[in-house]
């Protein structure tokens, strides 16, 4: 019952201690065993119960992650002593701090093979240095800004806007208007109708054109696909009324109108 | 008779794929000099490893040698796999420690390679890592502060040790080429005053 009594602010000041001291082992390389995990656990055990914030789990598991890094570092610590490389580190400090800088030197050239290495130029590459140099402009030819072109201002015809992609034609409009009408009366009575079925025509341009206008009835919000992977079905479903942009689909999905797909599916039907 | 034109035909062979090797090993085309293993195959044909044990023998006598450093540093493979060989770095180093201190000093000050060799040892026997602050106060111990600022960013831009973003020393690719590490801290500790 004590521990329960124990002020919420002592122990988020624990775990905070516990982060801090596990974090400076870690960063000051310190020997890792010198942290008692099991006191920590059970420190922070203690407080557990108490918590109830976010903040304060958020805290909780903070030190528990610092704990395992320190577990962490224990383990590589004891792979390194095990391995052939490993000289304590206190007698390795203790020598370079008594020895003489000329005797370290003197050491040092035993083990070091320093790289051979060449940065000279040579003729080829000084000959392509040569080149580069020839055709490079000037700078102030190279820095130039390009100049805007001066405009006009001056009316614009609705035809213009429609080819640039400003303006949608009437006839696109229209022609999506009248696909929407046809699919609503096309579908059965579960509301719903094959893809395939709908967007099918005799002809195979006739087919990609209704695939082309029936991908926009369905980012407009206009129908919904449905789409039944396993059976390897999809069917088109008509809003009686367009949803808005945001309640549209939100996910593209591709469906490939090949000739051979169009030719089966022209072939199932007549069969 | 006819094995003759056969053989010199091959002597030629390696002797042109020597001379390419000598180019992709000595002359600095990347940040870091040498080639990896993959470059040599490309460059030299799948048997480069040949090569390279040619160029090797010929290098012995100049007192210099084909090293390789291997990405498994702890632990590098006693026969090594073809993809091992590709991802391995391959340089040529000076071979023995023969020859008098001036020569071998090749441009360092004294004190700079002495503050080389505490850098490594150092960092060696921390398991690989310390913190910055740690190497300093040692280096300070017998070299003047400036100078061990100078110098650390000289072992930097070198590539024997790397910085993280939190202060910490590693060992650079430069010291894998270069440094027989676990030699240098066995004559270290055996080092008498």
């Amino acid at each position: 019952m004590a521990t329960a009594k124990k002020p919420r602010r002592l122990g988020k000041e624990e775990l905070r201690r516990i982060i801090e001291f596990c974090q400076s082992v870690e960063s000051r390389g310190l020997n890792p065993f010198l942290v008692e995990v099991d006191d920590l656990i059970s420190v922070i055990k203690e407080y557990y119960p108490n918590w109830e914030d976010p903040d304060d789990l958020c805290l909780d598991a903070e030190a528990l992650n610092s704990i395992a890094s320190i577990i962490k570092l224990q383990s590589e610590w004891i792979k390194r002593r095990a391995s052939s490389l490993y000289r304590d580190p206190f007698l390795v400090e203790e020598k370079l701090r008594s020895l003489p800088i000329e005797k370290i030197v003197e050491v040092f050239q035993k083990a070091w093979h320093p790289v051979v290495e060449f940065e000279q130029i040579t003729i080829g590459s000084l000959g392509a240095a040569m080149k580069y140099w020839n055709a490079l402009a000037p700078l102030d030819e190279r820095w130039r800004e390009d100049e805007l072109a001066l405009a006009e201002t001056g009316a614009t015809t609705r035809e213009e806007l429609v080819k640039q992609g400003l303006l949608l034609s009437e006839t696109f409009s229209s022609e999506l208007e009248d696909l929407w009408n046809e699919l609503k009366s096309a579908v059965g009575k579960d509301g719903k109708i094959s893809y395939w079925d709908f967007v099918g025509a005799d002809t195979y341009e006739d087919t990609v054109k209704r695939a082309y206008l029936t991908s926009f009835l369905i980012t407009y919000g206009y129908a919904a696909l449905e789409v039944h992977p396993l059976e390897e079905k999809i069917f088109i479903l008509p809003y009686q009324k367009q949803i808005s942009k945001e309640d549209a689909q939100p996910f593209s999905f591709p469906i490939p109108i090949s000739f051979e797909e169009w030719k089966r599916w022209r072939e199932g039907r007549e069969g | 008779m006819a094995g003759r034109p056969r053989r010199l035909r091959r002597k030629t062979y390696y002797a042109m794929r020597m001379k390419r090797a000598v180019q992709l090993l000595f002359y600095k085309r990347h940040r870091e000099p040498g080639a990896k293993g993959w470059e040599l195959r490309r460059r030299l044909g799948s048997d480069y490893m040949k090569v390279l044990d040619l160029l090797n023998d010929y290098l012995d006598k100049l007192g210099l040698t084909v090293k390789t450093v291997f990405e498994e540093e702890a632990n590098p493979p006693e026969n090594p796999s073809l993809e091992q060989l590709d991802k391995a770095r391959f340089y040529v180093t000076l071979k023995g420690s023969e020859g008098s201190q001036e020569t071998k000093l090749i441009g360092w000050r004294i004190d700079d390679l002495a503050g080389l060799a505490v850098t490594l040892s150092f960092i060696i026997s921390k398991g690989g890592k310390t913190p910055r602050k740690d190497l300093e106060t040692l280096l300070r111990t017998k070299l003047p502060g400036w100078r061990v600022d100078l110098n650390l960013h000289r072992y930097l831009r070198a590539g024997y040790i790397v910085e993280d973003e939190n202060g910490q020393l590693y060992l650079g690719w430069r010291t894998r080429a270069e440094v027989d590490q676990k030699k240098l801290v066995d004559l270290l500790l055996e080092a008498e005053p």
